[in-house]
């Protein structure tokens, strides 16, 4: 996985809560057995009119978007389905960071991200951060109000700076452990198999009830 | 100290506690299907790594196999490209696999229990959301990314941070007619789709205990559309009956099975174990459930008016005008008026046999409504099967519906079968979301029931209430 330190870009709305992975991809893109080649079809139910043209209604189709790499949306984004597909999609069409509201505290908690799909970002280099709902109002209104706005994410600062007129930094929690993977561009696969001993000696005892 | 059923299946599946916090969690079983992992076996082979354990991965196709007579020849080219990917990947590596033709094939949530690759206490994964499904043995089953089906391929393990446990109960007993659908829908509905993100459900209380193994797969297969990592139900004697009932192959036998029976029975949740969270729930005054928007939250009682902007707790007033105008409703207007074009019954959370007979009781010696296409799709050759040596199939043709073979069909729209534009559908399955069973479509969520009598009525009816249409 490429490594992730600091990125600077165009930032681009998405005013939607609960946006659905099938929405983020359909599922007649799943049917590949590649890896790449997703990002034109990233919301294409959203993104084009029936004949296959860019569907002008779609806010991230205006010109003024068309070179961003940051995505600001609402609460929930990424729930449903955990096709993987979503994230290869979003990153393949450019966007390197996503960023979302949570929503109150306690049993009221609602978080700006669905847990499969954060968790297959971090598998992909994808950065998703999450600010109060007050803050994302404030980018939102800072996206709609100044064109080709551009943002700073530095990962190991934990701070998104935007570059409008006067410069707002915000600061955002992020899970360490995730955070070092994605500084490092590190492999879970290999960091997993540095354990293979304690997995083998488990293995010895174990029962996985199954018969053979 | 106490421990809930979640932290007794957790701590025996622990290899080791991660310095960057997580854990390395075993995982004694991995469901593989063909629209998930190919890019997965790619990663092994560009890696040169291997399938640590081929015997505990198991591997059927059911996303996008037609479910018609042309059901053994797979005609669009993608789809054919995936399903030969699958059947080349697990002979090369030596995984179980019930394929196209197979008796045995069927939805990857089904099969498991029916195989008894699924029994209690596990850790089990599948690259899709719906794993959760399993968790009505009391085995913590939660989906997947196609990274981690990697991970689980070469490694047999995840790493995972620990989640919060959410205890939902829910006391008395269902109305008849009622049934486990509403009951999941219904917490969908108090909690919202994201309510539980980052916790474990343990569902609990008499009307839980009460239900059938079929009816508590159905409430832990949607765990995950209330946001949940996975649904929990502590196995019981209805648990072991349901795993004994039937030649399930992979079901320990002999002494190893009274030894496992033994550590089933310990599963349950100390009497004083804590939860994070705890929810109490009424089952006695559930009603019939059908969601009316785009999200799984978005659903009311079938009585109930169509809510307004500003009553849908936790959606946008402007989220809740766009799935109005998306499902062609009007706020305050009564779904029993809606008009249907479509009734699908089927998918990961009702297509199993007792799914089936209660469809099939309540179409007998009736016929669906002229307009009304319904589709009847079992979950699995097996279910199938059996339904046929009940004589399920001969109400369903003579209501007139097409009985099919075995896939995920029309509840996402992955094979042949799917919605035109604003075709209006009640479906079974899981997912409101829009164009998931065609761009364009428009999903109602309910109960077999209630689909069954939506077919025959061409409009929703409160089931409690209906004659049957006579």
């Amino acid at each position: 996985m490429e490594a992730f330190t600091t990125h600077r870009g165009i930032l681009a709305p998405l005013d939607r809560a609960n946006v659905d992975t099938d929405q983020i991809i359909p599922k007649q893109f799943l049917k590949s057995i590649a890896r790449t080649g997703f990002g034109p079809s990233a919301f294409f139910d959203w993104r084009y009119v029936l004949n296959g043209d860019p569907n002008p209604e779609f806010e991230l189709n205006a010109p003024r978007y068309a070179d961003r790499s940051l995505l600001v949306t609402r609460n929930n984004f990424g729930c449903g389905s955990s096709r993987e597909h979503a994230v290869w999609a979003l990153a393949q069409d450019g966007y390197k960071v996503i960023i979302a509201p949570y929503r109150g505290e306690g049993d009221d908690y609602i978080p700006g991200f669905a847990d499969i799909f954060k968790n297959n970002c971090s598998k992909n280099g994808v950065v998703t951060i999450e600010l109060s709902e007050a803050e994302v109002e404030t980018i939102f209104q800072a996206v709609y109000g100044e064109e080709g706005l551009e943002a700073t994410v530095d990962l190991e600062k934990q701070q998104l700076t935007l570059h409008g007129e006067t410069e707002i930094t915000f600061d955002f929690d992020y899970d360490p452990s995730v955070k070092n993977k994605l500084l490092k561009g590190l492999d879970d696969i290999e960091e997993s198999l540095l354990y293979l001993e304690d997995i083998e000696k488990f293995e010895q005892t174990h029962a996985t009830w199954i018969h053979q | 100290m106490a421990k809930t059923l979640f932290d007794k299946i957790w701590d025996r599946h622990v290899v080791r506690e991660l310095p960057d916090g997580t854990s390395l969690l075993y995982i004694d079983r991995h469901l593989v299907h063909e629209v998930t992992s190919p890019q997965a076996f790619e990663g092994l082979r560009l890696t040169g790594r291997k399938v640590r354990h081929p015997e505990l991965t198991f591997s059927t196709m059911d996303h996008n196999v037609p479910t018609d007579d042309t059901r053994l020849t797979i005609t669009d080219p993608v789809s054919k490209a995936q399903v030969e990917a699958l059947e080349s990947n697990c002979k090369e590596n030596g995984i179980h696999l019930y394929g196209i033709g197979d008796d045995h094939q069927g939805i990857v949530h089904v099969i498991g229990p029916e195989m008894g690759i699924t029994v209690p206490g596990l850790t089990l994964v599948c690259g899709d959301s719906h794993t959760s499904t399993h968790g009505a043995f009391g085995t913590l089953a939660f989906g997947i990314g196609t990274s981690e089906v990697e991970h689980v391929l070469a490694t047999q393990t995840l790493r995972q941070k620990k989640p919060k446990t959410f205890k939902v109960e829910f006391t008395g007993k269902l109305q008849p007619h009622v049934t486990s659908k509403d009951m999941v829908l219904k917490l969908i509905g108090i909690i919202g789709t994201a309510g539980a993100t980052g916790s474990v459900f343990e569902f609990c209380g008499e009307a839980v205990e009460s239900l059938t193994m079929e009816a508590r797969m159905t409430i832990c297969n949607m765990a995950i559309e209330g946001g949940a990592k996975a649904g929990l139900i502590a196995p019981d004697q209805t648990t072991i009956d349901y795993v004994l009932a039937k030649d399930r192959p992979f079901v320990p036998k002999g002494e190893a099975l009274e030894k496992a029976i033994e550590e089933w029975k310990k599963l349950p949740s100390d009497p004083d174990a804590k939860f994070d969270r705890t929810l109490v729930i009424d089952a006695s005054k559930i009603a019939p459930q059908v969601s009316w928007g785009t999200s799984p939250g978005m659903v009311i009682d079938v009585d109930a008016p169509v809510p307004g902007l500003d009553e849908v707790p936790g959606y946008s007033a402007s989220d809740v005008q766009k799935a109005l105008d998306y499902m062609g409703l009007k706020a305050g207007q009564s779904l029993t008026d809606c008009k249907l074009d479509t009734v699908f019954i089927g998918s990961c959370t009702n297509s199993r046999i007792e799914d089936l007979r209660r469809a099939a009781k309540v179409l007998e010696g009736k016929k669906k409504a002229d307009h009304i296409k319904l589709l009847v799709v079992p979950g699995s050759q097996q279910v199938r099967k059996q339904a046929m040596e009940e004589g399920l199939d001969k109400i369903f043709i003579a209501a007139g519906a097409e009985w099919r073979w075995a896939g995920c069909s029309m509840c996402l729209a992955m094979n042949p079968d799917k919605l035109a534009p604003q075709e209006r559908c009640a479906s079974t399955s899981n997912r409101n979301f829009e164009g998931r069973q065609g761009a364009g479509g428009r999903t109602h969520l309910v109960s077999p029931e209630m689909a069954a009598a939506t077919a025959v009525a061409g409009h929703f009816v409160d089931i409690r209430n209906w004659n049957g249409g006579n």
